[in-house]
């Protein structure tokens, strides 16, 4: 049974075990707006909370997604090569950016659930 | 500007309707993209009708029996050369020939001339324009219009559904066709458009007629900026600024050959100097390998990581479907094939010098 839980910095982890899949929230992709370009990070990096794991570009910008809690990243999304425009018509679906090994579970007690994140974009 | 208030759009209740999403540019609060987004704003743009509001652009009207001395001394240009209702892409320059700012100026009458600047320097522009104006009779008006852009291969069309005929006006020139219009054949996108500053009222209404037909669009400042770097053109502040030259922007075409030679202009001499000696670099357009975008501030170097230029411009083209940039390089990498790389977080991307436009200008031009 996995859960959904959801950051600031409008970001999604699906936990299931100890492996979390990230992506960017339907809200962060509309912000952004036409993705063109994303930069996926190399299986077996480890990553802090905070550290920028993916970057996102659209027409316009660049900008960072943080790493939400600490781990090691198990897959990226491959897709999203050909294909950026998936986390634009897909976003917290087949436009997730990667999966990590959680280093410490307690971690997720400090993020939110959908009810508070969708309080939180108001 | 005066002062460090954001200024807002005559329209901006318009673009609230619609679904704009606003951010700062110049000093104004301006839609950078409509609720269609960039990407499909941009290839409406080049398939119909792209209607942008540009206000924030500021109009004078040069008036006087000396507009013709004060243009050729602002500007490398002999207005007395123009005829009535033709326009021309040229630059205000300063005493070491940087470019303060670049304008269309279109001439409406044996005395008086329409200047378009820009809308971050359009008070530097009138400062610059005044302090010129000693011992001349010449007036110059800033005047307090909305500016409309409609752009694309309909354009025309739907200006004429909205009752605006525009058949006899070709590319780069404007008239008068109303009282306190403005109209050019002319745009920042490549593509065959108009340019209509109007008094508010005026506006609302044509808007209304514009905004009825399906093929007319809102399109946000985004897709301004990856319309006008397809096309090649330059932006002031990024591309163009007061520490580059005419020469080394490749903007030498804006300049006719005797006012280069003989003109008397503020930064003639220091051109000249410049012409003799030729560009050290030079604006190119640059295409970088792949699909990661380079921007603007990105550091170029060769192959054997000397320094080789810089990108002053750069996104993704919506209509090439690659990433686009523009930037100068040192003249002996300028060439066409050429190859440079820039750092982007840490990885080497290759690009190659690119012919400019992206993407063909299809103006109308007769």
């Amino acid at each position: 049974m996995a859960t959904t839980y959801f950051t600031e910095d409008h970001e999604w982890l699906r936990v299931e075990g100890d492996v979390a899949t990230v992506g960017i929230t339907d809200y962060a992709q509309e912000q952004l707006g036409d993705i063109v370009f994303v930069e996926i990070p190399e299986a077996g990096r480890n990553m802090s909370k905070g550290d920028t794991a993916v970057v996102v570009e659209s027409v316009k910008a660049a900008s960072d997604v943080y790493a939400p809690v600490d781990g090691e990243v198990t897959e990226a999304n491959e897709a999203l090569t050909s294909d950026p425009a998936l986390v634009n018509s897909a976003a917290t679906g087949g436009g997730w950016l990667w999966k990590m090994k959680l280093a410490d579970k307690a971690q997720l007690d400090g993020l939110m659930d959908e009810a508070a994140y969708n309080a939180h974009i108001g | 500007m005066t002062g460090d208030e954001i200024r807002h759009l005559p329209l901006e209740d318009l673009h609230i309707q619609a679904g704009a999403r606003f951010g700062a540019f110049a000093g104004w609060n301006m839609p950078l993209t409509y609720p269609a987004g960039v990407m499909k704003e941009h290839l409406h743009t080049r398939e119909h009708v792209g209607l942008f509001d540009i206000s924030h652009m500021k109009l004078f009207e040069v008036a006087g029996p000396d507009a013709i001395g004060l243009l050729g001394k602002a500007c490398p240009l002999d207005p007395g050369t123009l005829p009535i209702s033709q326009s021309k892409y040229t630059l205000l320059l300063n005493e070491t020939a940087g470019v303060i700012d670049d304008l269309i100026v279109t001439r409406l009458g044996d005395n008086r001339f329409m200047v378009v600047a820009n809308a971050g320097n359009a008070a530097v522009d009138e400062a610059h324009l005044s302090s010129l104006t000693k011992g001349l009779d010449v007036t110059i008006k800033p005047l307090d219009r909305v500016f409309l852009a409609i752009q694309g291969p309909e354009a025309w069309a739907a200006l004429s559904r909205a009752g605006i005929e525009t058949g006899t006006l070709v590319f780069m020139h404007g008239i008068e066709p109303r009282p306190d219009w403005f109209m050019t054949r002319s745009g920042y996108t490549g593509e065959d458009g108009f340019e209509i500053g109007l008094p508010e009222n005026d506006a609302r209404e044509l808007l209304a007629k514009l905004l009825e037909d399906e093929r007319v669009l809102w399109i946000g400042l985004a897709a301004r900026d990856s319309l006008r770097l397809e096309a090649g053109l330059c932006l002031h502040g990024n591309d163009i600024t007061p520490d580059t030259n005419p020469v080394d922007a490749g903007l030498m075409w804006a300049i006719a050959k005797d006012i280069r030679a003989s003109g008397n202009f503020v930064g003639a001499d220091a051109l000249r100097a410049l012409m003799t000696r030729g560009p050290i670099e030079k604006r190119v357009g640059l295409k970088p390998e792949g699909r990661q975008p380079v921007r603007a501030g990105a550091v170029l170097v060769d192959a054997d990581g000397n320094t080789a230029g810089r990108v002053t411009s750069g996104g993704f083209g919506p209509t090439t479907g690659f990433p686009v940039a523009m930037g100068y390089v040192s003249a002996p990498l300028a060439g066409n094939g050429s190859q440079v790389f820039a750092d982007v977080r840490g990885a080497r991307v290759p690009l190659e010098v690119h012919s400019l436009p992206f993407t063909p200008h299809r103006y109308r031009k007769g």
